[in-house]
């Protein structure tokens, strides 16, 4: 026990606690740049890897100065790699994010984006716009799936949300009804499933399977413009997320409002995740494992917490990418497939670790 | 000065009414006021109240304004509280949870305020050796002196104790309760504990109140509320209060009654 307070202890004065926790802070800012720079790295060698020659140099001499580059190239680099690249940067983002608000106000590390069954609403969205062969009304057909996927999302959200505001928005009455929904939602994609011609059912099937493929500039600028929205909002909080771990009900009584602080986050997580998913389909585990990364690495301070996880997630889904198209050279294997067969075994690692560290 | 009123208080779950029309006479600045009584007569329940977690009837009021009705930031700024259990499952280090009490609901408090503050309360309760340590990795004794910690880094006028001193040794038991009176006679305010050790909350507490059915069985100085009557209807025990050496009283158990 700490001596200190026996009277009489004459020993020199302890370095100041505020000094001593300086130089965590720094070895922690130091972490997060280099993950940082590890996303710039796996981003640019996603952007270098693909069928046709394009080395590391070309691609950076092409993104400082397009015009160097011939024709083709700089139409491959620019309208088809970058788009992909990026998209599969700010999706995972976006993904890592919302898991780690999910697994600190639903006070679960097992949460993620799919727990509360935003990716199943986002499923059967997509599922019915496939089906309906909606292209019809003239609306744009690469926007058409997206959409719907979006307005299934949401209107899950809005269905958990009414129903928790209902019986209180408790953590156990969040995830209960989040439960009820998914499985519900998993019997509707069944349906529509049953329902649905071959055609159809193959476009459902290749879009739960997630990929950045369909990448596209407008794509990219919208999920970038909800997580540049989310981002400052979620920094908001972030001093109430981290009261928030120390305990629910000491939380409250430091004057956190802490159903209205889970209803704002749950909001914000399910925006990111149904813009970022709407776009690409179901792309799980980064989430999940997101958050996990950043846990281990920065600790559950807001403040690096959030952006280790949308780092992280980030990073990771970026590497699947670039996994996903390395594989088999020629063949780009959905994403979503690649991040579950890389998240599985990285998620036992790090529970195991977690153990060993007691 | 600090002034707290409790009228016709009643408090439960639902339809269960745990505790029932309680009214106690004015605590005044200074009172540190033990709360004693049998396993789930309602002593966490009724912190947990006056807290604001929960709701209740009847009339708080603190400084002659109704508890109930002030804004929550407000009376996060004047009541503090120890819930009775902390969690366990998280990798926050004590220094940030002590700071993210203050910060929480006021970022825009200066650094140094936060961190002098801070520095301060670690050396208070002597855990300056906890402050870099997980939450998680803390033992349940620790983790009750970090929660405590950030109690009293917000220097709130009333705190609300959940069995402070529940799962710390008895070297600790004695800090933490001699820090709280110190805080209590030295800065004002007043201090509400829960407690099981009635040694340890005649020794330490200027009030004491026991707690038995719905109701308050005995309320007053220490002498006055543990009698060999009180000890039999709210405990079931056979007890004497003895005087040690030093004039202090103490209780001894003799047996249960039959």
């Amino acid at each position: 026990m700490n001596e200190a307070v026996i009277p009489g202890n004459t020993r020199p004065a302890a370095p100041r606690l505020a000094d001593q926790y300086r130089a965590i802070f720094m070895r922690r800012l130091f972490w997060l740049a280099l993950l940082a720079m590890a996303v710039v790295v796996s981003l640019v060698l996603n952007i270098a890897t693909g069928p046709s020659g394009m080395g590391v140099g070309d691609v950076l001499t092409g993104l400082v100065a397009p015009d160097s580059l011939p024709q083709s190239l700089r139409v491959i680099l620019w309208d088809v790699r970058l788009p992909f690249a990026v998209l599969a940067v700010v999706v995972g983002a976006c993904l890592g994010l919302a898991g780690a608000e999910m697994q600190t106000v639903l006070n679960n590390p097992l949460a993620s984006p799919s727990t509360l069954g935003v990716m199943h609403a986002a499923t059967v969205g997509a599922s019915i716009a496939i089906v309906l062969d909606l292209s019809a009304t003239g609306m744009a057909e690469n926007y058409l799936v997206p959409i719907f996927a979006f307005i299934g999302a949401m209107a899950s959200i809005f269905v958990i949300q009414s129903l928790s505001r209902m019986f209180g928005a408790t953590v156990d009455t969040v995830i209960l009804f989040g439960i009820a929904t998914l499985f519900a939602l998993e019997a509707a994609i069944s349906l529509i499933q049953f329902v649905a011609n071959t055609d159809s059912l193959q476009q459902i099937v290749f879009w739960t399977m997630g990929s950045v493929s369909r990448a596209t500039w407008e794509k990219v600028a919208i999920v970038s413009a909800v997580f540049f929205l989310c981002l400052p909002m979620s920094f908001r909080h972030m001093w109430q997320m981290t009261a928030l771990r120390g305990g629910e009900d000491q939380a409250r009584s430091f004057g956190v409002t802490v159903d209205r602080l889970r209803t704002f986050v749950l909001l914000r997580v399910s925006l990111l995740t149904a813009i970022a998913i709407s776009f690409t389909g179901i792309i799980s585990f980064v989430g999940l494992v997101g958050p996990h990364i950043s846990r281990l690495a920065f600790g559950e301070d807001h403040r690096f917490y959030l952006p280790g996880a949308a780092l992280a997630g980030a990073f990771i889904l970026s590497g699947a990418s670039l996994v996903a198209k390395s594989i088999v050279p020629g063949i780009l294997i959905p994403d979503g497939i690649v991040t579950a067969l890389i998240g599985i075994p990285l998620f036992l690692v790090l529970i195991v670790t977690q153990k060993r560290r007691g | 000065m600090t002034s707290l009123s409790i009228d016709a208080f009643s408090v439960g779950y639902g339809a269960h009414e745990v505790l029932s029309g309680i009214t106690m006479p004015l605590i005044e600045d200074g009172t540190v006021l033990g709360i004693l009584g049998p396993n789930g007569v309602g002593k966490s329940t009724m912190l947990r109240a006056l807290a604001g977690l929960q709701t209740f009837r009847g009339s708080v009021h603190l400084d002659g304004e109704r508890v109930d009705e002030m804004p929550q930031l407000r009376r996060a700024g004047k009541i503090g509280y120890l819930p009775q259990a902390l969690p366990q499952g998280t990798t926050l280090i004590a220094y940030e949870a002590v700071i993210s009490a203050c910060r929480a609901v006021r970022p825009d408090i200066p650094r140094d305020h936060v961190e002098k503050a801070a520095e301060h309360v670690f050396d208070q309760l002597g855990i300056r050796h906890l402050a870099f340590q997980a939450l998680g990795k803390l033992s349940g004794g620790q983790r009750q002196m970090v929660g405590l910690a950030q109690v009293l880094v917000r220097e709130p006028k009333v705190l609300l104790l959940d069995e402070p001193t529940s799962a710390l040794d008895l070297r600790w038991q004695l800090n933490v309760i001699g820090v709280i009176s110190e805080i209590v006679s030295a800065r004002g305010g007043i201090c509400l504990m829960a407690l099981h050790d009635i040694n340890l909350a005649m020794r330490h507490c200027n009030q004491l109140m026991v707690l038995r059915g719905d109701r308050v069985l005995a309320h007053g100085t220490p002498s006055e509320a543990i009698t060999h009557e009180t000890l039999a209807e709210a405990y079931g025990i056979l007890g004497r209060i003895e005087t040690c050496s030093e004039g202090r009283p103490f209780l001894v158990t003799d047996n249960v009654c039959s």
